[in-house]
């Protein structure tokens, strides 16, 4: 296992990984929000970039020119109030400039109101439950057989040959394409916090409190995430798996789970 | 020159050295001795929690579980922030504090000798108990550093005595605190002015100020959380009618101060050493206090930017999302004023500026990660992941730690009387260098990536970084023997002069080298030393 994970080392500097599907960076995501988050993403970093350029390069321009080994005599100056007032400024305007489109994105993420939909989640340690709340469907999720197998201390499986690794579950979140989807969390012991990187939502589910937050999913597929906040020795055993779906299948599966499935998810 | 009743005192003490044996250390009021004292007791700190760090990349190497059982690896997790927080961090800037200021502004010891004496004896026996409960049933603590409730409340046996040595660590900041400021308000030359300080004095009476202003505050969380479990309180339980977000309300409030409480010394420490190595004074040493006392101001009006998800009002997320982006303006300044200290300098790169110049370097990135993580929108995105491990790591090892390093290359001279071996020294800082990025920066893309914090095992996406992260760790920590290595030879090189430094500054090089036991029996005049060497 161990050379293998060299290999796949090896692989990352060449060319392509063993690893098909790593990422650098923030996911785009399907929502309108999420691509929000990631364009206040890239602008903050395109910004940092800009000011290390300038702060590192001074700072490496001096390194090199102003040695001791070079001869260079020390200037005296150790004041300038119009450099200090320069560098005070700008940096409040460049804050400005981050702080106008954040507050935006923030704003329209509060607003929940008018939902197609509303799923009650609940934590627990250690998987995740969700009640649709006009549908009268309920079910638990939890991680799914295949990894539940192979995550145990000297399983003996190779985990690089189990699907979605510690990513899937038993039953998936099913929710419909372009629906307006209002989540309540709550907890029923600890506090956890349910994340979806693709949706842009982290919400914390915390026993006693009903945190609110939505989402409108724009393309159909099977999104993954995790529990974020500590919740105990299986906190990185209670995954999240949203499946958006076109709306006629979201109807078909809602009565499939109303006549027979949804029982039995309740009945566990 | 007239015998005074100082000269003759002063002489007296002149023909008593420290006691022998183990009495000149458990009852010592001597501020160096019991600045060697911390000094050692953080280093061995370092290298505990770092053993639990190396269990903990040991386990990430690969994916799947290979050492440990999830219990252990939270376990791990949670003693290496809580050692190297309050036992490795803190205790080194208070031993530098011990040693340097005095020092520094002529002063013959601490003002509260004795009580400097209990405020360091009590922190073996806090991380003693705090480490015995790796025996007990149930384990060590498991929860997180941050101690959220209710999940700290499901702690074994280890629990309350995880609250009582977090009581007595901030009882040692505490009492470590209120003699640093009594030192420095009473004790400086006659003619060292506040704003004539050495910037490591300043931004140590800063530091103090927060210390006092916020370890009570974390007292009163824990204990909270201790009659919350065993007196029927619900301070924090919903089931009572208590709030859980409230105690990370508290904790925060207490917990943002302590990051500066943290960086702060570091910023001394470095504002020591560029213009020595620099030649040249440090620029702006004003607005250098301005800035460090700006900082600490916002440092408590920030609190709730760590808890972006727990689902705030809007306007509440608003304001801390506008004061956390303000601490880049004072923070900027001092960056900048650095750059400008080395423009036109004539500079040299020993150990400890080289030290010093990684941490400006690396301290940038790690504010700059900062300052992402202050977008809220973004932050939703970031919060609880591995870019937030890379962002405190960025801060807190080749910030504050290389500052410490720095700081122990700098003034180990005056310490020992010798120069430490520079080669060595030099080995020591490229290896760190290189290691820590290797090791901490692809955490940067595996928190994007979407892995979460603290979980023992992981999806296979996540398995080239965490390898290169599992080497790039084990590498810094064999790196840091090094230290041991200079430490141990670090009587054996050329004897220092006085001013050990070419570039060097200030009232400690006006000493001898090593600094006698005692010293400033009677009180310099700070402006004569220093235009000595102008």
């Amino acid at each position: 296992m161990t050379r293998k994970s060299f290999l796949s080392l090896l692989g990352l500097f060449l060319a392509g990984s063993a690893h098909a599907d790593w990422a650098l960076n923030m996911p785009k995501g399907v929502t309108e929000l999420s691509k929000e988050t990631y364009d206040l993403h890239m602008m903050v970093f395109w910004w940092c970039v800009g000011i290390g350029i300038v702060v590192f390069g001074v700072m490496i321009i001096s390194l090199i020119k102003h040695r001791k080994s070079k001869g260079v005599e020390p200037a005296t100056f150790s004041h300038s109030t119009a450099a200090e007032i320069i560098w005070t400024a700008i940096p409040v305007v460049i804050l400005l400039l981050m702080a106008v489109p954040a507050a935006e994105t923030m704003i329209k993420a509060e607003d929940s109101r008018d939902p197609d939909l509303s799923i009650v989640i609940t934590g627990y340690q250690w998987k995740w439950h969700y009640r649709y709340q006009d549908e009268g469907i309920d079910f638990y999720s939890s991680l799914a057989r295949p990894s539940l197998d192979a995550r145990i201390l000297d399983a003996g499986v190779d985990v690089n040959s189990v699907d979605n690794y510690l990513l899937d579950v038993d039953r998936p979140l099913v929710v419909p394409r372009d629906a307006k989807v209002r989540l309540l969390l709550t907890s029923n012991d600890v506090i956890h916090s349910w994340w979806v990187p693709e949706l842009a939502i982290k919400k914390d589910a915390i026993p006693g409190i009903v945190n609110e937050t939505w989402f409108k999913a724009t393309e159909v597929g099977t999104y993954r995430g995790q529990c974020a906040e500590l919740c105990g020795k299986d906190h990185g055993y209670m995954p999240i798996v949203v499946e958006v779906v076109e709306p006629e299948a979201f109807q078909a599966w809602v009565e499939t789970r109303k006549n027979g499935d949804a029982k039995l998810a309740s009945a566990e | 020159m007239a015998t005074t009743a100082a000269d003759l005192h002063a002489a007296e003490h002149e023909d008593h050295g420290p006691e022998k044996g183990l009495k000149r250390w458990l009852f010592s009021t001597n501020h160096k001795d019991i600045g060697t004292m911390y000094l050692i007791f953080s280093l061995t700190m370092f290298f505990i929690g770092g053993a639990m760090a190396m269990v903990i990349r040991s386990e990430l190497a690969v994916p799947g579980l290979q050492f440990v059982h999830p219990e252990f690896f939270n376990q791990m997790t949670t003693m290496h922030a809580l050692i190297m927080v309050f036992g490795a961090v803190m205790p080194a800037f208070v031993g530098l504090a011990n040693w340097m200021i005095p020092l520094q502004i002529g002063a013959p010891d601490m003002a509260l000798p004795r009580m400097n004496n209990w405020s360091f004896w009590i922190l073996p026996i806090a991380f003693g108990i705090l480490l015995s409960t790796l025996l007990m049933p149930g384990g060590a603590p498991a929860g997180g550093w941050t101690m959220y409730p209710p999940l700290i409340l499901q702690t074994g046996d280890a629990f309350p005595f995880l609250i009582f040595s977090v009581h007595l660590m901030g009882l040692s900041s505490i009492m470590g605190a209120i003699n640093v400021i009594v030192t420095i308000i009473n004790m400086r030359a006659p003619d060292m002015t506040l704003l004539k300080m050495p910037m490591f004095v300043w931004t140590w009476l800063i530091t103090a100020y927060l210390l006092i202003a916020v370890m009570p505050v974390l007292a009163g969380a824990v204990t909270m959380l201790l009659t919350d479990q065993f007196f029927g309180t619900s301070f924090f339980l919903a089931a009572g009618g208590g709030d859980p977000v409230m105690f990370q309300h508290i904790f925060w409030f207490f917990g943002h101060p302590e990051v500066y409480i943290m960086i702060l010394p570091a910023f001394g420490v470095v504002s020591e050493i560029i213009p020595t190595f620099s030649r040249k004074k440090l620029f702006g040493h004003d607005s250098m206090v301005y800035a460090a006392s700006c900082i600490a101001f916002l440092s408590f009006i920030v609190w709730a930017h760590h808890m972006f998800t727990v689902g705030m009002p809007l306007t509440g997320q608003l304001f801390f999302m506008f004061a956390t982006m303000l601490i880049a303006v004072p923070t900027g300044v001092k960056i900048f004023n650095w750059v400008a200290t080395m423009w036109r300098g004539s500079m040299t790169f020993e150990t400890p500026m080289l030290f010093s110049l990684a941490f400006v370097f690396l301290f940038t990135i790690g504010g700059f990660s900062g300052l992402m993580l202050a977008i809220q929108p973004a932050d939703v995105q970031y919060h609880d992941t591995y870019f937030v491990v890379a962002h405190f790591h960025y801060v807190l090892v080749p910030g504050s730690i290389f500052a410490i390093m720095a700081g122990a290359y700098y003034w180990l001279p005056k310490w020992t009387g010798h120069y430490y071996n520079e080669k060595l020294g030099k080995l020591h800082f490229w290896l760190s260098a290189i290691f820590v990025n290797v090791t901490f920066f692809p955490m940067h893309f595996l928190g994007l990536a979407g892995m979460p914090r603290r979980i023992p095992d992981y999806s296979t996406q996540f398995a080239d970084f965490n390898t290169i992260a599992s080497i790039g760790a084990f590498g810094f920590g064999l790196s840091q023997l090094i230290f041991v290595a200079v430490l141990l030879t670090a009587k054996k090189g050329a004897e220092a002069d006085d001013r050990v430094w070419e570039g060097a500054h200030g009232l400690e090089w006006t000493v001898p080298s090593p600094a006698p036991w005692h010293t400033f029996t009677t009180p310099p005049k700070a402006r004569i030393a220093n235009e000595a060497f102008e």
